[in-house]
């Protein structure tokens, strides 16, 4: 496939990573372009998740490189205090991230743009505990969002939560992609990844074995002699064709 | 850091529960500790049948106890009901009307007199118990063994004095009262005398020689028998106790159960607060967020043992002014004991965090907390002279790597002057504090 953005805003090359001697990734290459919505697919244990934490600096890789400006990470799971308010929660990231220099907003403004942002600001005095799921990772997002990252990492952002909600939180996550934000996010739902991902990488067994939109995906598997029909078939296929 | 500790104090305040159990913990146990410091032991209930015969009174001559004397020595000490017979008063303790009953039987004076015979008896009196409560026996048969020491002391007395006045008719001679009629008895001083007197007026060769034996048995009967009377006085007297202390001073009863219950509260507070807390920061997702680029772990770690350093020194503190209201505090010393306070506060919370950095779970890490400290804490509590020497250097190890015993010494030495010095169990708290600490900061390493 044609590269969708040549410069891109992060680039991971050759990437490994293990944990007690079994192989988590194996080299992997992945990048994302400036303000383009990547789609990372896979089966349980491919490495997607550890391949996010490394590109978003949490964890170190064994070898390999990784170059990014600006990279805010999203786990798949609320990181939020349930018993403190919405206010409260945005306002102690907000000071965590003045104080780590990620910023210079005041805490205060920064909190203020936040509710905006995610529309919650008439819940902004409830504890997050009472929240549904979806305004929860609204929250989450919205506490990655706060440095104004140029790419935005997400964890299986959806999962949890029913279709209202997820569209509301994609909704909300591509008018982020609107203002120039560059996404990279893990799924189980291939509906997803098709409908919301530009590009979509296929990793198994800590490699990148696909990297192209739906359509390209829908094309190998019937270039290999087998009937594409939706992604999600196509996707099966190709994992088995290339024997995961 | 400052902001990890608001958040905490935030969340703090956001349970109701939690905040509820801080603030009453101390006050309840400062109420249940005091009143238990100053109120004596409740009377015990014992049931009393005295089945002697009205009017007969206890004792030898002219030294009787009377029946009203016997029953204020056995009532001093317990709260006495009357009984009418033996098995009314079994019946008393059956029920539980009484905790035990005391039955002086018929032949209790005949008895007693038979002591000053050639043919004594035992005099034996009857106590009836309820055996189903072991903890309130023991307490039961403690105090009727008091009441019968003190009875049987103020009897032994009498006996002796009774006695002596015998000793000292046969000595000094007087009247002796035997079926209602006086005896005159001569006495050996007086027999001596008479002796002596007559001897020089014999005439040579009858039996002087016999009547000189006579005057020295006298003489020495006389001797002897009066260091018998001080003798029959000192075996009733109690053993006199020539106590000397070595070593440090112990701290005072009050002040060691004062420091015992601070160290309990200070433990529990500190230790489940921290270790619930910062297992929390896992089960919320958080901790990951913010050691990506926020915050340090070494900052994380350093805001809980803040948290749990201050709650606990406060918990303490109020613990200790509520104590105060019931047990004198000395309140010039509050500079020793707060820092003892604090320094305790930060060891157990430098555990704490140590425990739950370990534990990961805030329902693991709250287990742990409780099966750690409390078998620890009250091993700590063991007198070394109640066990053997390898037990005991294995109880002063495991006191010596957790803080409750330094922190039980430095809160006792920050309250009582006499206590043993401050300073080397704030050095301990202090070494202590950083192992944890340090402990902590590498199991977060894999948190």
């Amino acid at each position: 496939m044609e590269p969708l953005h040549t410069e891109p805003a992060l680039d991971a090359r050759a990437v490994t990573k293990s944990f007690d001697g079994r192989q988590a990734l194996a080299g992997i290459d992945f990048e994302v372009g400036p303000g383009e919505v990547v789609a990372l697919i896979g089966p349980n244990g491919a490495g997607k998740t550890t391949l996010l934490s490394i590109l978003a600096g949490i964890s170190e890789p064994d070898s390999g490189t990784v170059e990014a400006d600006g990279v805010a990470w999203v786990p798949q799971m609320a990181a939020l205090y349930r018993r403190l308010s919405v206010r409260e929660n945005l306002l102690l990231f907000a000071r965590l991230q003045r104080d780590a220099g990620q910023t210079d907003e005041k805490p205060e403004q920064m909190v203020e743009r936040m509710l905006d942002l995610t529309g919650l600001a008439d819940r902004a005095g409830d504890r997050v505990g009472t929240l549904s799921g979806g305004n929860q990772q609204r929250i989450n997002i919205a506490i990655g969002l706060m440095a104004e990252p140029t790419v935005l990492l997400l964890d299986e952002p959806s999962v949890g939560l029913d279709p209202a909600q997820r569209e509301r939180l994609w909704g909300f996550v591509l008018g982020l992609v609107g203002e120039g934000t560059a996404v990279a996010f893990s799924t189980h739902d291939i509906q997803e990844a098709e409908r919301y991902g530009e590009r979509i990488a296929v990793v198994a067994e800590g490699e990148r074995i696909f990297n192209g939109t739906a359509d390209e995906l829908r094309q190998a598997v019937e270039a290999g002699g087998e009937s594409a029909g939706d992604l999600e078939t196509s996707f099966l296929a190709f994992l088995r064709e290339r024997g995961h | 850091m400052r902001w990890l500790l608001l958040k905490d104090l935030q969340i703090l305040r956001r349970s109701p529960l939690q905040l509820t159990l801080l603030v009453l913990y101390p006050i309840v146990i400062a109420l249940l500790v005091g009143f238990a410091m100053t109120r004596g032991p409740e009377q015990t209930t014992v049931a009393l049948y005295n089945a002697m015969p009205a009017g007969e009174s206890l004792g030898f001559g002219s030294d009787q106890i009377d029946g009203d004397e016997i029953r204020d020595q056995l009532c001093d000490r317990v709260d006495c009901v009357e009984a009418d017979s033996t098995a009314g008063a079994r019946k008393m303790v059956e029920s539980g009307e009484a905790t035990a009953a005391v039955i002086v039987p018929e032949d209790l004076g005949d008895k007693i007199r038979s002591l000053a015979s050639l043919t004594p008896e035992s005099p034996q009196i009857q106590v009836i118990v309820n055996g189903s409560d072991a903890v309130e026996n023991q307490v039961t048969d403690d105090r009727i063994d008091a009441m019968l020491g003190e009875a049987n002391l103020l009897l032994a007395k009498r006996l002796s004095e009774g006695a002596k006045e015998y000793l000292d008719l046969i000595l000094k001679g007087g009247q002796f009262d035997v079926l209602g009629q006086k005896i005159e008895v001569l006495g050996l001083q007086k027999s001596e005398q008479i002796l002596k007197r007559i001897e020089p007026e014999l005439p040579p060769g009858t039996s002087k020689e016999e009547l000189g034996r006579a005057v020295r048995f006298a003489h020495l009967a006389t001797d002897n028998l009066d260091l018998a009377g001080p003798l029959l006085t000192a075996i009733t007297e109690p053993i006199q106790v020539d106590k000397v202390v070595v070593g440090d001073d112990a701290p005072s009863l009050d002040t060691f159960a004062i420091g015992v219950t601070v160290a309990f509260a200070l433990m529990f507070v500190t230790v489940l607060l921290v270790a619930g807390s910062l297992a929390l920061e896992r089960e919320e997702n958080a901790f990951t967020r913010l050691t990506a680029g926020l915050v340090s772990r070494g900052q994380i770690l350093a805001g809980k043992v803040g948290l749990g350093t201050l709650v606990g020194a406060v918990v303490a503190l109020i613990l200790l002014l509520g104590l105060g209201i019931f047990v004198g505090i000395e309140w010039g010393r509050a500079p020793y004991w707060l820092l003892a306070l604090i320094f305790g506060a930060a060891a157990f919370s430098a555990g704490g965090a140590a425990l739950g950095a370990a534990a990961r779970e805030v329902r693991a890490a709250t287990l742990a907390a409780v099966m750690i400290c409390l078998p620890i804490a009250l091993l700590s509590l063991v007198p070394d002279d109640a066990v053997g020497s390898a037990v005991e250097t294995m109880i002063n190890l495991v006191s010596a790597i957790f803080p409750f015993r330094p922190t039980l010494d430095a809160v006792t030495a920050g309250l009582e002057i006499s206590g043993g010095g401050i300073w080397l169990p704030l050095i301990h708290l202090t070494i202590l504090t950083a192992a944890y600490s340090a402990l902590a900061r590498l199991a977060l390493r894999r948190f």
